[in-house]
């Protein structure tokens, strides 16, 4: 529904250009359209990034982002920035080579729950102990969509996949306790529907120096919405209005996800720590300063 | 472009083959290594780690070897040369990010002090068993370069020309070495800066908006960027277009992947180096590699003395593989002798490349040593003597085969 004030703001926005996305600048509009499903909720986390990285006033030329593989293992590829599309469960491991290989550029590693959590589940944890200077966005849809909605280490106790016909015997990992008793030093978790909150929340950990680790829980209506009987994108996107409670300051060991259960929401860790380069970096310093 | 003496630790040192490689690749301007712990392997990581910080380079030990590849491949995309070092199940673990680097053309080298396998095998003990894991070891096709050298002094020199090769063609090169190289210890000369050739990273450097980052030259490599210099670059392990973006159709995938190999195929009599001695009128010659061609010098020696001609042909680059050069001796000599570490890989590449012409006889070795000399003059006077065409590849059997298989007797503990 067009009002007087959206169609002034796409005037002043488009300045005699032909119709553009607002986001266009940060998007590889030659890319488009993407390839996620109707109500996926991967394009509202890369929204609420690309508005955070304008927020954060950071030069989009020093800024990576480095994609595994997988639905949100695509989001590289339609971000306009260095973007690298890289192995299933390496793209922190990867970052971690830009980061070193170069400091100045600032590394976000955007990728799935499957990807980062389960197999790379061990470069997570030890990119966090190292605290590596990047920002990890773990977009969390409790499935493997692109495979065609296996069970996932986040799956919820119960909750069907076409891996767990009768129902997910493990429970799931809790991806914000894990960055935290791992190191990271900036830990938060949103749904898709709290845009923006998840847009602050992603731009405070872009400017912060150390591993920051922001979950996004995001609707996959066509695999796990459809697998559980949950409904359409509409219908997740509901539970998420009724279910979810914000808790900043959380003690991260009480944000388990159960199946359909609360969810509990907000920014749970914000502490500072040196980064791996800035003990390196010292180290080497006093290495360089000493005869052998 | 010449080395940079910041970089180069002039002098002549006593030093193993593991070390010599560490200090080469800082020689190099490697200024990443990213590494897991595993003997026989370690020391290289262990000087790289320790003169790194001087020379403005970083060592980082990895969670695993998946995460060591994957970093150095990120790590060359941020602009600096990079390099892992492993054995037998580390490289196992690294050939999927190996591949992944193939496919992104990323220029890294890969030093594999090779051990007795199949999986953890003999840990502390020599092997050649890996060759065919080097050129074959990723799914999908790509091509790599793989160089095997035979002494702590070409574990320095060739871990620069490694540098430079991976440089020049853009793919990943793999130093084949072994245990007995990698701890061999003997005299290495490391010259001053001003004599060491390094080759610099192909740069793009005109306009941005026009940069294809696979679009290649008349070579087929085409030039590079690294993140953070507003190309907004998209690189992708998925099949691509020369823009760097994946494509599903047929024709690209004909297209890219075929100039991935084409790229070291049409340019491998650039790119081999081997060496070769009295081949001319050789009735037998010893086609080997790494420790074994040591080993094979005083075969050849013994079988001279008992008055047979010999020849002598080395690979110092194994991958890719000198097709033509062994057609051609085949054509002229009797037979070929390959003693190697393992139960045969590459002699049914000279088998392959011989066409028939020439006989071609497998010394084999199960691992964990070398072999006895005496066995490779065996072979090559069993080679001379055998006047029928064998169409297969021979196994010959060798003392120690002999000894278990045949004489019934009982291994000791």
């Amino acid at each position: 529904m067009a009002t007087a004030k959206t169609d002034k703001a796409k005037e002043i926005r488009n300045a005699g250009k032909e119709d553009i996305h607002p986001m266009e600048g940060l998007l590889r509009m030659d890319r488009m359209p993407h390839i996620w499903c109707p109500s996926c909720g991967i394009g509202l986390a890369v929204t609420a990034f690309t508005a955070a990285l304008e927020k954060a006033g950071l030069d989009p030329n020093m800024v990576s982002i480095i994609s595994g593989i997988g639905c949100t293992g695509r989001v590289a590829g339609y971000v306009k920035l260095d973007s690298f599309h890289t192995t299933h469960g390496r793209p922190i491991a990867f970052a971690t080579g830009i980061k070193v290989g170069n400091p100045k550029v600032k590394v976000v590693v955007f990728s799935g729950d499957g990807d980062l959590i389960a197999i790379g589940g061990n470069h997570f944890i030890h990119a966090a102990r190292r605290n590596i200077d990047m920002l990890v966005i773990c977009v969390n849809n409790f499935i493997y969509a692109m495979t065609g909605g296996q069970v996932a280490p986040t799956t919820p106790l119960a909750a069907f996949a076409t891996t767990s016909p009768y129902g997910c015997v493990e429970p799931p990992f809790n991806i914000p306790y894990i960055a935290d008793s791992s190191g990271a030093v900036y830990v938060a978790r949103w749904t898709t529907l709290h845009i923006r909150r998840l847009t602050k929340s992603l731009t405070e950990a872009l400017q912060k120096t150390g591993f920051s680790v922001v979950e996004v829980i995001s609707p996959c209506a066509m695999y796990y919405g459809r697998t559980n009987r949950l409904g359409d994108g509409l219908d997740l996107m509901r539970f998420y209005h009724d279910n979810v409670e914000i808790r900043h300051g959380e003690d991260t060991k009480n944000l388990d996800i159960g199946f359909q259960t609360k969810i509990i929401c907000g920014t749970f860790v914000d502490r500072e720590r040196p980064s791996y380069m800035e003990r390196y970096n010292q180290w080497a310093a006093e290495a360089k300063g000493a005869k052998k | 472009m010449k080395a940079n003496p910041r970089e180069v630790l002039t002098g002549v040192y006593y030093i193993d083959g593991d070390v010599a490689s560490g200090f080469g690749a800082l020689a190099a301007g490697c200024k990443f290594i990213g590494g897991y712990p595993i003997t026989p392997s370690t020391e290289a990581a262990e000087a790289f780690a320790r003169v790194a910080p001087k020379a403005g380079a970083v060592f980082i030990q990895m969670e695993d070897e998946l995460g060591s590849m994957a970093a150095v491949v990120g790590a060359v995309w941020s602009g600096v040369k990079s390099m892992t070092i492993t054995s037998g199940p580390g490289y196992s673990l690294m050939q999927e990010n190996i591949g992944f680097g193939a496919m992104l053309e990323t220029p890294f080298v890969l030093l594999n002090i090779q051990r007795g396998g199949p999986s953890t095998g003999v840990p502390t003990k020599t092997g050649q068993a890996d060759m065919m894991q080097s050129r074959w070891g990723s799914h999908g096709d790509y091509e790599v370069i793989a160089i095997s050298p035979d002494s702590p002094q070409e574990m320095f020199d060739y871990t620069v020309k490694a540098f430079n090769l991976a440089e020049k063609y853009r793919c990943p090169v793999m130093i084949m070495s072994d245990e007995c190289v990698g701890h061999m210890t003997e005299k290495v000369v490391i010259p001053s800066a001003s004599e060491i050739e390094i080759e610099p990273r192909r740069l793009y450097t005109g306009p941005p908006a026009e940069y294809m980052p696979y679009k290649p030259d008349e070579d087929l490599v085409p030039k590079m960027a690294k993140a953070g210099d507003g190309f907004n670059l998209y690189i992708s392990g998925s099949v691509h277009n020369e823009k760097g973006y994946p494509v599903t159709v047929d024709e690209y995938k004909s297209v890219y992947v075929r100039r991935l190999v084409d790229k070291i195929r049409r340019n491998k009599d650039k790119i081999i180096e081997l060496k070769e001695e009295a081949t001319d009128d050789a009735e037998v010659i010893v086609v080997s590699y790494g420790i074994s061609s040591r080993v094979a010098i005083k075969g050849i020696e013994i079988a001279r003395e008992r008055g047979i001609k010999v020849g002598n042909l080395r690979l110092v680059t194994v991958w890719p593989f000198p097709d033509e050069k062994v057609t051609q001796l085949a054509k002229k000599t009797k037979a070929f002798v390959v003693p190697e570490i393992n139960y045969g890989q590459i002699v049914f590449e000279v088998s392959r490349c011989s066409h028939g012409h020439a006989n071609v006889v497998l010394v084999p070795h199960g691992g964990a040593g070398v072999h006895v000399p005496d066995d490779i003059a065996d072979a090559i006077e069993y080679a001379a003597k055998e006047d029928q065409k064998i169409e297969t590849v021979v196994e010959f059997k060798t003392r120690l085969e002999r000894t278990v298989f045949e004489g019934g007797h009982k291994l000791k503990e």
